[in-house]
């Protein structure tokens, strides 16, 4: 793929085990002596069956000069320098940056440079393209506690919009989540965008796993529809405080036999992800659009001892935005989709900034195959409405809601999401400003390495379904 | 309160017996043509009198500063379901699917138009004027006949009815045809003939598929006074509607999506018959769509097709004002190696004269040229720019409130937190 030759470097992101202790999950409980040593809090099994092999592809030492740099945490720089080398951000300034002999130089004058767009909300792989039932892995929608299911189980490593998404969007990370038939969807994945032959080969290294939970009209239709609870919101509610009871007590007895040994509890795979997420080491990615659920969903939280990282498609956040704010809970918006249903029927094009101008952490999404090619444009129409209503946000402050702010709702802030010295090198270089309709990415980079490049067709990936198709290779 | 007071203000200036002129804006005609600076528009009785460059103000007209905005005529919609739908997620609202009636082509969307939804406020604010209205396929894949109206503050919407014939043949008909395109084709060739000869329909029984009712609803079709829009998005698909014309040569064909079209555009060039393309989709959602690319509408126009841009391949929802960015993204086009775009005039005629012009309407909407229904939008910015939004929007000449329940909520939300009395109180 690369012809260059340079300082190639592969990152060593080996994805952390982050359990192993001597006991597995094939510990043989029957045999277990009341006296077995403790495994250890958090090791009493694997945590990381399917571990990350994902590898960054080689890049070259590059400067980026005489752009304009939106730094992804609210920083802004004229005239900015940025430096790429071994798979990281290596330093961020302004034109008197100093750069390093062996260098690739890419004049930036007129154009744009920002970190790859982070999608916290994305159904490339479980919904691919095409659409057609045999591929349709997105709700298990056979119960609605379905916490024992794992997105990355269902994502196809094929799907073509990946590219789409990368060439248009400049996405370079992206969480890919189960449906919202269910209270408990399942376990969510954060891929980089690379294809890979198998999806390991695409999750985000070190990346904490997440938990889709569903709030309102869906899991009530889908179920009530089948004559069986939930069929209402307070059943909804009802069924996932059941759930998290036993998750309590589920995790009452690993933290026994983690601490003080003895019999090993009897495993199940959905109690698991819900152990994981009171323990804190998975995140809750709550689709709620209505506050009034939202504010029914933080107390619920409340009561079993968790955190709401983020609301998703959370068109009413701006009428509690102080609330999320007092609550830490981030909130994952469209720009102005509105009235496609109930639930819907009250979404204005202020909320990301109602939020941001309350404090509250907000961020874009897209749930869109198409979307997820546009982030940028649906900030700069979030934008622009923030400002006709009033409120004083800078460019440089909207393109937190692309970057560092869905970075911290997948628990990878330290690692991407903005152009920080140390960083993965996961970096946007646009034709233009970013906030105009009439621009595009001319390249991107991922851990350093030249993903695409409009200027070359050999940078265009191509999946395996469109090999051999019509359109195959053409620009999209 | 405030805002009722608006309302009346703006809807006792009758634009009728009236003439506006709009000065000193950036006016785009809307017919393909480049922006014009420092233009004049003229409105007289509800319609355009002239715009462009060097056009005297007519004595007794009320002027318009519009010094540093832009004019443009209204968005026209080529696939809407305004009117007719809420909320696609509420059924109860859904006036567009009528799977369990035994009419298909006779189904007559026109009198169940209901213009005070929240959807038709929101987007006429955002700068849509006019909409195809656009029922859903149900017994049969004829989805019935659409109506073109006005996004208007009125209760008068229905600018024509039965404006147009909707079928779909692609995938989507296979469901309403009994499971196959070929059963489609069947189908259609069999109503056509019926509507030749209405004699040849069945009475009206669970077995007719085609009730007299139908047939006679298609007569104009065949005759060549109601045009047809098919949608049909893969190659295969598009050839075979046309060569309806070889056995109906009075049709007056549209393609709708035609995604695949690109890949035939001579031959639908040859046909000379307009397409109301897909925006911007460029995934192989279906099998259908294999080689959708984004290019497709600026491909099409380039071998001279009357092509206008339609939201039929977006996400449902009510959002026919986002076709002024994905006119903006045809413009984005022409930047990248390979790509087909579109330059500004010709992208926002995607959007607006094309459109009419697809179901021979362009000499009543859709451009700002003399005589045409006064549909204009003043924009604090270019209008097909993410940051742009309309500060006027006038409708057969009339100045329409700038208001709607998401201005509403806007307003009231503004702060979210409670004041001395709950937010139900604040209005």
């Amino acid at each position: 793929m690369f012809n260059k030759i340079g300082a190639v470097v592969a990152l060593s992101v080996l994805a952390p085990v982050l359990a192993l202790g001597g006991c597995t999950q094939s510990a043989p409980a029957k045999t277990a002596s009341s006296d077995a040593p403790a495994p250890g809090k958090g090791k009493g099994f694997n945590h990381d069956p399917f571990p990350s092999t994902y590898r960054a592809y080689p890049g070259v030492p590059t400067a980026i000069v005489h752009a304009t740099i939106y730094d992804g945490e609210g920083g802004r720089i004229e005239n900015g320098t940025v430096l790429l080398a071994d798979g990281k951000v290596t330093a961020v300034g302004g034109a008197d940056l100093a750069i390093p002999g062996g260098t690739a130089v890419i004049d930036g004058a007129g154009k744009w440079v920002t970190p790859g767009v982070i999608d916290v909300h994305s159904h490339l792989g479980d919904y691919p393209s095409p659409g057609v039932k045999a591929l349709s892995d997105g709700n298990e929608a056979t119960g609605p506690v379905t916490a024992d299911v794992w997105a990355e189980h269902s994502v196809w490593p094929q799907d073509p919009g990946f590219s789409r998404a990368l060439a248009n969007g400049g996405i370079t990370t992206l969480q890919i989540l189960p449906g919202s038939a269910n209270l408990f969807g399942g376990r969510s994945i954060t891929l980089k965008n690379v294809y890979a032959r198998t999806t390991q080969g695409m999750k985000f290294p070190g990346a904490p796993y997440g938990l889709k939970m569903a709030c309102g009209e869906n899991p009530k239709r889908v179920y009530g529809s089948k004559g069986r609870e939930p069929s209402t919101r307070m059943g909804n509610i009802a069924v996932d405080r059941q759930t998290w009871m036993k998750a309590v007590e589920y995790k009452r007895k690993w933290d026994k036999y983690e601490e003080k040994g003895g019999e090993a509890p009897t495993r199940d795979v959905g109690m698991d992800t819900l152990m994981g997420v009171l323990n804190g080491e998975i995140l809750v990615h709550n689709h709620c659009y209505r506050a009034d659920e939202m504010a029914n969903v933080i107390d619920m939280s409340k009561e079993f001892g968790y955190h709401v990282t983020a609301f998703h498609h959370a068109v009413e956040a701006y009428k509690i935005a102080d609330l999320l704010k007092a609550n830490g809970v981030c909130a994952a918006v469209w720009a102005d989709w509105y009235g496609f249903k109930m639930e819907s029927y009250d979404g204005i094009p202020e909320n990301l900034a109602i939020l941001a101008n309350a404090g509250a952490c907000a961020m874009i999404h897209s749930d869109d195959a198409n979307g997820i090619q546009r982030l940028n444009q649906e900030v700069a129409k979030a934008l622009a409405a923030g400002r006709r209503a009033g409120f004083n946000i800078s460019d440089e402050l909207a393109w937190t809601w692309l970057a560092i702010n869905p970075a911290k709702a997948l628990g990878i802030a330290d690692k991407t999401g903005s152009l920080k010295p140390g960083k993965m090198a996961d970096v946007v270089l646009w034709n233009g400003n970013p906030f105009s309709v009439y621009t595009r990415p001319e390249r991107v980079w991922i851990d350093g390495a030249l993903l695409y490049d409009a200027n070359n067709p050999k940078l265009r990936p191509v999946s395996d379904f469109e090999l051999g198709q019509p359109g195959e290779g053409d620009v999209k | 309160m405030k805002a009722a007071l608006l309302i009346a203000a703006l809807l006792s200036t009758s634009a009728f017996a009236e003439t506006i002129a709009i000065t000193g804006a950036t006016v785009a005609i809307g017919d393909g043509s480049q922006p014009i600076t420092n233009g004049i528009v003229i409105i007289r009785d509800g319609r355009i009198a002239a715009a462009g460059a060097g056009i005297a103000v007519p004595a007794g007209a009320r002027t318009i500063d519009a010094q540093g905005k832009w004019v443009s005529p209204g968005i026209v919609a080529g696939v809407s379901t305004l009117g007719i739908v809420d909320g696609y997620g509420m059924g109860e609202t859904n006036d567009a699917s009528s799977d369990k009636s035994p009419f298909s082509a006779a189904i007559d969307v026109s009198p169940a138009i209901n213009s005070e939804g929240q959807g038709i406020a929101t987007e006429r604010g955002r700068g849509v004027t006019r909409v195809f209205v656009i029922p859903a396929a149900g017994n049969t894949m004829f989805a019935g006949q659409g109506a073109v109206i006005d996004l208007g503050a009125d209760l008068d919407p229905v600018t024509r009815p039965r404006a147009f014939q909707y079928v779909e043949l692609g995938e989507d008909s296979a469901d309403h045809a009994g499971g196959s395109r070929t059963a489609a084709h069947v189908l259609l060739h069999a109503a056509l003939a019926a509507a030749a000869n209405p004699a040849l329909a069945g009475e009206l029984s669970k077995d007719a598929l085609i009730t007299r009712q139908d047939a006679l609803a298609l007569g104009p079709v065949i005759r060549g006074t109601m045009p047809l829009l098919v949608h049909a998005e893969r190659v295969a698909d598009i050839k075979a509607v046309l060569a309806l014309k070889a056995q109906y040569p009075k049709i007056k064909l549209v393609l709708v999506g035609a995604t695949e079209g690109w890949r035939i555009a001579g031959q639908i060039a040859a046909a000379n018959v307009p397409v109301i393309a897909a925006s911007i989709t460029d995934l192989p959602e279906k099998f259908e769509l294999l080689s959708a690319t984004q290019s497709n509408v600026g491909r099409l126009t380039k071998a001279g097709i009357v092509t206008a841009m339609s939201n039929i391949d977006m996400s449902e929802g009510p959002y026919e004002s986002h076709l002024t960015q994905y006119a903006g993204n045809l413009v984005a086009l022409t930047r990248i190696p390979g790509a087909t775009g579109l330059d500004w005039g010709a992208a926002l005629a995607t959007i607006t004269s094309k459109p009419a012009a697809a179901i021979g309407m362009d000499g009543e909407i859709g451009s700002l040229r003399a005589g045409r229904r006064a549909d204009v939008v003043i924009w604090d910015g270019d209008p097909l720019e993410l940051a742009s939004n309309p500060v006027a929007v006038f409708i057969d000449g009339v100045a329409q409130p700038m208001i709607s329940r998401q201005t509403r909520l806007r307003d009231r939300y503004l702060d979210p937190r409670e004041k001395a009395l709950p937010k139900a109180y604040e209005r």
